[in-house]
């Protein structure tokens, strides 16, 4: 853990290219992140802003051809995950890092009992034999609080709704007790109060089994509570990370700074209608050469389309990809 | 479960009564009959023919009776083979057809699942084009075709194989080819389709991310809701495998139930007709149950009450 200055897990100019019909997407274009043991790092961005390719490229799972990892390292604890052979990676997926997905009703082989799904990660990677994976399974569904385990245990996934079958998805994950934890969206196909509780959950596990966590959403009120620093991806690439009470209080990009003004705030501006940042996100095949922000940002100069922004730091902790970081990172300090 | 398979079994009898009422009623309308000839025959014959089958009869008296000896299964003899009942003739001939239908089946099965689970893995590799072009290619050409040509070059060119009737296990080889190729294309079209379709969906993303290898991914994730389609295509084709290809047996002049169909129809032989009507509507019913019995076992979604 020292050995590698203390991080699980570190990314660095990671880049996932699809080939396509329309040319090469560039949907992860040169990304780096690191996270600590036991810490929390949230990475938000609107829908195709590469941040599910990013960690499913972690987890080697981009499916190749179409996605290609082109370049970058991936380590973790260590070691580099992208130049490991397909069959030591499968050794660490499931076991020593674990994936939640966004949607949990499609998520679950609908053709296995509940208990076949869970039994199989232990029996795999703890060795189990099946009457130890049988009770794990039980065990597991018990710590996810889902009512009478022992009775659930043998259902199939439809007996479930889709918060349960969240908490399903959650057991399976940290079956192996994971060091690391990549929860895609875990909320956004579920109902706003379960929604809470699945974060209480996931939240609570994770501070019982020390794992890290990478939470991902477009849900800026989902990261605020839980995390220790956020990444704002766009495009493809980082726009800013900071932690997260950084982040929240002094933004330095304009694109951090419209994700924060979407978000509803009851308290304030009662009935004034929401704000929402001006246009779409841009075709990540077809990019313009400069900031691929500036045709949607309220503060674009001539430079943002004309010249690729450059990454600031703001501080030791703080980076901004933007011509005029430091200008905005003064002006929302002020705010 | 039980219930259902009862209820399923109790509305057979019903369907196959109007299966054979429509082919009843098909045969009277046709016009002609099993005794005309080109000469006509002098009318106090006709009448002693009418009386005989009871065709002087009114046509609810004749009905009622057929459908009384049918509700009996006795479908009485034939007409045109003498003395010999309907019942013994399809006891016959029916063997061969199924013999040859099932072989066929099983054929066509293990091809067909084979190459569209390896093309699927393999998606656009050359073993892929070349079993889709294959697939291609055993749709298009049609048995009465591929059975000559198979005759052709094994028989009379290569002196490999006889050329057509009933004998050993060498006799089967080029009628059963030429019955499978056309449904283990067919398959192995449904498979591959059906197995891209599910080896993208998101619980193999799942199955992937528990570190398991590709083979469990495949098989103990993949294959059950992949299948799904091909099993609600096999269930009518062991039906009509069964019955008898009418085509091959000609091809290969195997004494098979689709040939005496044919001829029976050709005879206007109306006892023979309806016992075999009703016997493969039968059949053809009993597969279609055994394929919805069978998706119970393939998808625990899916419950019959």
């Amino acid at each position: 853990m020292s050995e590698h200055n203390g991080n699980l897990l570190s990314v660095n100019d990671l880049r996932t290219y699809f080939q396509t019909e329309d040319g090469i997407v560039k949907a992860v274009d040169g990304i780096s992140f690191e996270l600590k043991r036991g810490e929390t790092l949230g990475i938000v961005g609107e829908s195709g802003s590469g941040k599910s390719v990013a960690n499913l490229s972690v987890m080697r799972l981009i499916q190749e051809p179409p996605g290609k990892i082109v370049s970058g390292d991936i380590v973790f604890d260590g070691i580099d995950v992208r130049k490991l052979p397909i069959d030591d990676v499968r050794k660490i997926r499931g076991k020593r890092m674990a994936m939640i997905f966004q949607d949990p009703m499609t998520s679950l082989n609908p053709f296995l009992k509940i208990s076949t799904q869970l039994m199989e990660v232990t029996q795999l990677h703890l060795g189990h034999t099946k009457q130890q994976a049988y009770e794990h399974a039980v065990e597991m569904l018990r710590k996810v609080e889902i009512p009478a385990p022992e009775k659930r245990v043998d259902g199939y996934p439809h007996e479930f709704s889709g918060g349960m079958r969240q908490r399903v998805m959650i057991a399976m994950a940290l079956s192996c007790e994971p060091e690391l934890l990549i929860a895609d969206e875990p909320t956004t196909a579920l109902d706003v109060t379960i929604q809470a509780q699945i974060l209480e959950l996931i939240k609570g596990l994770k501070d019982e089994f020390g794992t890290s966590v990478i939470l991902i959403t477009h849900d800026l009120g989902v990261v605020a509570g839980m995390t220790d620093k956020i990444i704002v991806m766009y495009a493809g690439k980082i726009f800013e990370s900071a932690p997260t009470r950084e982040l929240f209080a002094q933004p330095a990009n304009p694109y951090t700074k419209g994700l924060l003004k979407s978000v509803p705030d009851p308290a304030h501006e009662h009935g004034a209608p929401l704000y929402q940042i001006p246009g779409l996100p841009p075709d990540v095949a077809h990019l313009p050469p400069g900031c691929p922000f500036a045709e949607r940002c309220d503060r674009a100069k001539d430079i943002c389309t004309k010249e690729f922004p450059p990454f600031v730091q703001i501080n030791e902790k703080h980076h901004s990809l933007c011509h005029f970081a430091k200008e905005v990172y003064a002006a929302s300090g002020g705010e | 479960m039980l219930k259902f398979i009862f209820n399923r079994i109790l509305i057979i009898v019903p369907m196959a009564l109007l299966v054979v009422t429509v082919t009843w009623v098909l045969i009277r309308v046709a016009p002609g009959n099993f005794y005309s000839t080109e000469r006509n025959l002098p009318p106090a014959i006709e009448e002693n023919i009418k009386k005989k089958y009871g065709l002087d009869q009114p046509w609810y008296v004749q009905y009622g009776t057929m459908m009384g000896n049918i509700l009996r299964l006795d479908f009485g003899d034939s007409l045109k083979y003498q003395g010999q009942s309907v019942n013994e003739i399809i006891a016959r001939h029916f063997p061969y057809s199924a013999t040859l239908g099932l072989l066929a089946y099983l054929l066509a099965l293990a091809i067909g699942l084979f190459a569209g689970i390896v093309a699927a893995l393999k998606q656009n590799s050359a073993f892929d084009y070349g079993t889709m072009a294959a697939a291609m290619l055993g749709l298009s050409v049609p048995n009465f075709v591929l059975g000559p040509i198979l005759v052709l070059f094994f028989s009379l060119y290569l002196y490999w194989l006889p050329p057509a009737r009933w004998g050993g296990p060498l006799y089967l080889i080029m009628p059963v080819v030429t019955l499978a190729a056309i449904y283990a294309a067919y398959i192995a079209r449904l498979t591959r389709a059906g197995m891209l379709e599910v080896m993208r969906s998101d619980y193999i993303r799942t199955a992937r991310a528990k570190g398991l290898n590709e083979k469990t991914v495949l098989l103990k994730h993949g294959l059950r809701g992949g299948i799904v389609p091909v099993v609600s295509f096999t269930g009518p084709a062991l039906a009509s495998l069964l019955a008898g290809t009418v085509v091959v047996e000609k091809v290969f002049a195997i004494p098979g139930l689709g040939n005496i169909f044919i001829q029976s129809v050709l005879n206007r032989d109306e006892p023979l007709i309806l016992g075999i009507v009703a016997f493969l509507s039968i059949l053809i019913m009993i597969a279609n149950l055994a394929v919805d019995i069978s998706y119970g076992f393939l998808d625990p979604r899916i419950r019959y009450e």
